[in-house]
């Protein structure tokens, strides 16, 4: 569903991302892991469209189209979610209009009608449910005022409503306690399927324990130096990215 | 009696005495303002004499009076001798159906959601007899007459009650208030009245909507609304479709008296033609509104949202005379494009135990400014008044202004006042987030306006409070970026 070929981003003239290769089918889950500071959410501000990056090169497709081409409001149409890593607040903005208003830009988009006031609470009853989110932070202002955790799983139940095809989830366990790591993990499990896929940003091996990932990714200075199964992940939480780092900068002969 | 009539008709016949109008069948006054003018308005609607001696010292204020220069803004030269001040209820060219309509302002109803019947109504299209609103009208009509709810025109009012009108009219803003309070005095068109009883909870919004055809209320229109003890009213002016106007002049007047115990709530949605993207034309809105809390524990609050005119020179204002009276002020201004506005309210404690609380937002784009203008005052018997202020400005782009001018006096060591005042910007993390749920950048931008005016509209009734939603979508239409 997604490739992304040579991937070349820059932010404020300081080179970013450098040469990143990576390929996504559905049903997968990949786990990004890395050094502070080495591009993992610049990946997904890039993949996600911000304004603030600069594609210098290389190629992205998703479902067949030139990703880089489209809004980012296309991209998050065409079934892209990025759950941030840091979410905004965003004042007397009411979570559920706000979830509302984003649910039918994205049926509008697929020429589908609005989802009438009825079926929209019951979608959002039961998915509130599936991500035990508390009743009352929907009916509060987008994020303002939220926890730092119960901004990580209004995170998880847009994601929960909105149904992509590819969710990004950038370090989203950072800031959850541990009964709420277990239940946000349970909820991403419950949403997989064969037809969608999730990349997961994250630094610590706790949060695959609950979502096992198909495929590890170390992500350093801007390009993926390693892939590996589950147990790259369970390498590096014994030995850290030393002994990675200078296999990149030992010369290759 | 007799003898008011044969004034009249004096009147009325030295009309051609002074030759401005040559024709009977004529419309419209030629330009110009002076005593004659006046006479002839006050004759044309057949008024009492008082009524014209009001008028003429009205003018006479006029004349004394400078043109205000403490505002935010260049004034414009405004020539007061090129404006006519009569012209009869508009002969508007009646539309047979909606292709007549200019298409423009067809697009914009259906933006605002507005019935097919009701665009109709405010196109000016002939409507028919069926049009639900008008059996809605007449059945209130009943009620409110039932319950001895007087809501009529101003001319109807100065004939059917006039000893009410005498005793009000001007009694909040006197007729040498300000140059543009004084010209209304002097050549109002028309407006609204109300009076509720004693004790009685009006049971629906009274609003200019219901008598806006009828009508066709003037620039110079006049509202007085009386407000007996324990009796509670909530009116709404103004209504959202956009007017296509010249750069004219709009100077009305607004009194409001509030009884003992009694609650007067006043909402406008204004949205007059703010002028082009060049900030040519436009209506220049010179405004003065004021209520009094007359007796004691009364309350009155002004609820406006202001997204159009090309000059917003406002300042609803109370003064609070009754203990323990209350009065708000919530205020949402837009401007864009070149569009200025100089917005706020005043606070008069006076009374012991007086409350007040200001809340004004101020958004603005394009080249626009916006000022917020407040002043509160407390008066040395005026014990225990408190007032609580808060201002914020949004801007949107870097090429627009926001400015607040608070202004603080105090006679009374016990008031406690306190202020506060944010001026922010719309993140672009906040649009880049809404974009990433599927929100393009124009809708982002009105749910960010939406949320952070939400304080104001929640003060709107329940319909007026969705208009002014889809307003403030459709005023900041193009301003992203
Ligand atoms: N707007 C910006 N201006 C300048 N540098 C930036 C900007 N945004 C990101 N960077 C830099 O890009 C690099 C990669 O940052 P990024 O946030 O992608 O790292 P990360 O891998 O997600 O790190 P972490 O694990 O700490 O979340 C960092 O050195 C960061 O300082
Ligand atoms: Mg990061």
């Amino acid at each position: 569903m997604l490739s992304i070929k040579n991937l070349q981003a820059q932010v404020e003239d300081k080179q970013i991302l450098k040469g990143l290769n990576l390929t996504i089918n559905p049903g997968e889950v990949h786990a990004i892991m890395g050094p502070n500071g080495s591009g993992k959410s610049s990946l997904a501000s890039v993949l996600a469209g911000r304004d603030a990056y600069e594609v210098t090169g290389g190629e992205v497709e998703f479902y067949g189209k030139d990703l880089l081409e489209l809004s980012p409001e296309d991209r998050a149409r065409e079934g892209l979610f990025l759950a941030f890593q840091y979410p905004v607040e965003i004042p007397g903005v009411s979570n559920i209009n706000f979830l509302k208003t984003a649910m039918n830009e994205i049926r509008a988009y697929k020429g589908l009608e609005p989802l009438d006031a009825k079926s929209f609470l019951k979608l959002s009853k039961e998915k509130q449910q599936l991500v035990e989110f508390d009743a009352k932070l929907v009916n509060r202002c987008l994020n303002e005022g939220f926890s730092g955790g119960e901004k990580k799983r209004n995170e998880i139940f847009q994601l929960a409503m909105l149904e992509p095809r590819l969710a990004i989830l950038d370090e989203t366990d950072s800031g959850l306690d541990i009964d709420a790591l277990r239940i946000v993990a349970n909820g991403v499990n419950a949403l997989r399927s064969k037809d969608n896929a999730f990349v997961v940003i994250t630094h610590y091996q706790r949060l695959l324990d609950y979502i096992v990932p198909d495929f590890v990714h170390v992500l350093f200075d801007g390009k993926i130096i390693k892939s590996g199964t589950k147990v790259l992940a369970l390498e590096l939480e014994e030995k850290g990215y030393d002994w990675l780092k200078e296999s990149v900068h030992a010369p290759i002969v | 009696m007799e003898k008011e009539n044969q004034l009249l008709e004096e009147i009325a016949n030295s009309e051609y005495e002074y030759g401005f109008v040559t024709n009977i069948e004529t419309d419209k006054l030629p330009e110009g303002l002076n005593e004659d003018t006046i006479r002839f308005i006050s004759a044309k609607k057949q008024e009492p004499e008082w009524l014209l001696e009001y008028r003429l010292k009205g003018y006479q204020a006029f004349l004394r009076s400078k043109m205000p220069e403490w505002q935010n803004f260049k004034m414009p030269d405004i020539d007061f001798q090129a404006i006519s001040y009569y012209a009869e209820p508009k002969p508007k060219k009646q539309l047979q159906s909606l292709d007549e309509v200019d298409p423009e302002l067809l697009e914009t109803f259906e933006k605002l959601g507005i019935p097919l019947n009701e665009q109709k109504l405010l196109a000016g299209v002939a409507v028919d007899a069926v049009f639900d609103s008008v059996s809605i009208a007449t059945t209130y009509k009943g009620k409110l007459k039932e319950l001895g709810i007087i809501f009529c025109s101003f001319s109807e009012a100065v004939k059917e009650h006039p000893e009410l009108v005498k005793k009000y009219m001007g009694s909040v803003v006197p007729h040498s208030d300000n140059i543009f309070a004084s010209l209304n005095t002097a050549a109002f068109s028309d407006g609204s009245f109300v009076y509720i009883p004693k004790g009685v909870r009006c049971p629906m919004e009274l609003s200019t909507y219901f008598r806006i055809n009828a009508q066709n209320t003037g620039q110079f229109e006049r509202t007085l609304i009386i407000a007996d003890e324990g009796s509670y009213v909530s009116y709404l002016e103004g209504c959202t479709a956009p007017r296509r106007d010249e750069n004219q002049l709009h100077a009305a007047v607004v009194e409001l008296i509030a009884m003992e115990g009694a609650e007067i709530k006043y909402s406008t949605v204004q949205n007059w033609y703010p002028g082009d993207k060049d900030g040519k034309g436009g209506i220049y809105n010179f405004v003065t509104k004021r209520g009094i809390c007359k007796g004691r524990k009364s309350r009155i609050s002004w609820t406006q949202v202001e997204t159009g005119s090309a000059i917003t020179w406002k300042y609803p204002s109370v003064i609070l005379q009754g203990d323990d009276s209350e009065a708000e002020f919530y205020s949402v201004a837009v401007t864009k494009n070149k569009q200025l506005a100089d917005t706020g309210t005043k606070m008069m404690h006076l009374g012991k135990n007086t409350k007040s609380r200001i809340i004004s937002k101020g958004i603005s784009a394009g080249h626009s400014h916006n000022s917020y203008r407040g002043l509160v005052y407390v008066g040395p018997k005026a014990d225990y008044a408190r007032n609580f202020t808060q201002c914020d400005s949004l801007l949107l782009g870097d090429r627009c202004g926001a400015h607040t001018f608070p202004y603080i006096e105090t006679k009374n060591k016990t008031a406690t006042i306190e202020h506060e005042a944010t001026t922010s910007k719309i993140g672009e993390d906040q649009v880049f987030y809404l974009n990433q749920r599927g929100i393009d950048d124009e809708k982002a931008v009105a749910l960010i306006v939406n949320g952070y005016v939400r304080d104001v509209i929640n003060q709107l009734p329940m319909e007026f409070a969705v208009e002014a939603q889809k307003l403030l979508a459709i005023s900041l239409e193009g301003s992203v970026g």
